[in-house]
């Protein structure tokens, strides 16, 4: 087993609990980011979306997306979650607090770890359809 | 393992690395991970070429992205013994 630094859970994230994380009294500016489970028209019914992950590198590049993030915007409080597993429609499959003292930095830093998470996580995703088919959603080129 | 060590088999020169696959790749390989030994100086790229060679390589992105030791690796980032290589499908995360 790998030591897991925890960006990575099974369960609902807990929203407060992150935004809970980053408060502090110098901070001015809270940005949350929600990413959801939603319908593809295109498909059909999504019930859910099963992500699966390289459960220690999408752990390990998480931690060094967030890494980079914070040598960027000093300033800025991060935390991070992606769900794996099965994640029912409507809920989210990852969210991003970050708290900063202006809104600025940290809507900047919230942008950039949301981009390099799609980009760069080891991080798969399979549509669960009503009519009970799945199909893999196509990825884009992982980019170290 | 039988047979003298040192001379002749060449293996004990060889580098072992585990080649890791997920995802579509794992799917259509039916499997997860490929065991195999390598010459020494290979590099990702003589891991990579290890997949191609794979009876389900049609699945495969034209460049897929590599990983060594959990870490995106350049084509040419060299091997040593114990590696785990990753051949990362294209990825859908957040």
């Amino acid at each position: 087993m790998w030591a897991m630094s925890g960006w990575l859970t099974d369960q609902p994230i807990d929203v407060a609990r992150l935004v809970a994380d980053v408060a502090s009294a110098g901070s001015g500016g809270t940005v949350v980011f929600l990413g959801t489970v939603r319908r593809s028209e295109a498909d059909g019914d999504v019930e859910a979306i099963e992500y699966s992950a390289y459960q220690e590198m999408a752990d390990a590049e998480l931690g060094r997306i967030v890494a980079e993030t914070r040598a960027r915007w000093p300033e800025v409080r991060i935390a991070l979650r992606h769900r794996t597993g099965l994640v029912p429609l409507g809920e989210a499959s990852v969210v991003i607090a970050a708290s900063a003292p202006h809104r600025a930095e940290a809507y900047a830093a919230s942008r950039f770890l949301i981009e390099e998470t799609k980009r760069r996580a080891p991080i798969w995703k399979k549509e669960r359809l009503a009519t009970g088919a799945a199909r893999w959603v196509e990825g884009r080129p992982a980019g170290g | 393992m039988s047979g003298a060590p040192g001379k002749g088999s060449g293996s004990e020169a060889g580098i072992r690395v585990c080649i890791r696959l997920f995802a579509t790749y794992a799917e259509a390989a039916g499997r997860d991970a490929i065991e195999v030994t390598l010459p020494p100086g290979a590099v990702a790229a003589d891991a990579l070429a290890v997949v191609r060679a794979q009876p389900w390589a049609g699945r495969l992105a034209p460049s897929p992205a590599v990983a060594v030791n959990r870490r995106y690796a350049k084509a040419d980032a060299e091997l040593r013994d114990g590696d785990e290589v990753a051949i990362i499908p294209p990825v859908a995360g957040g």
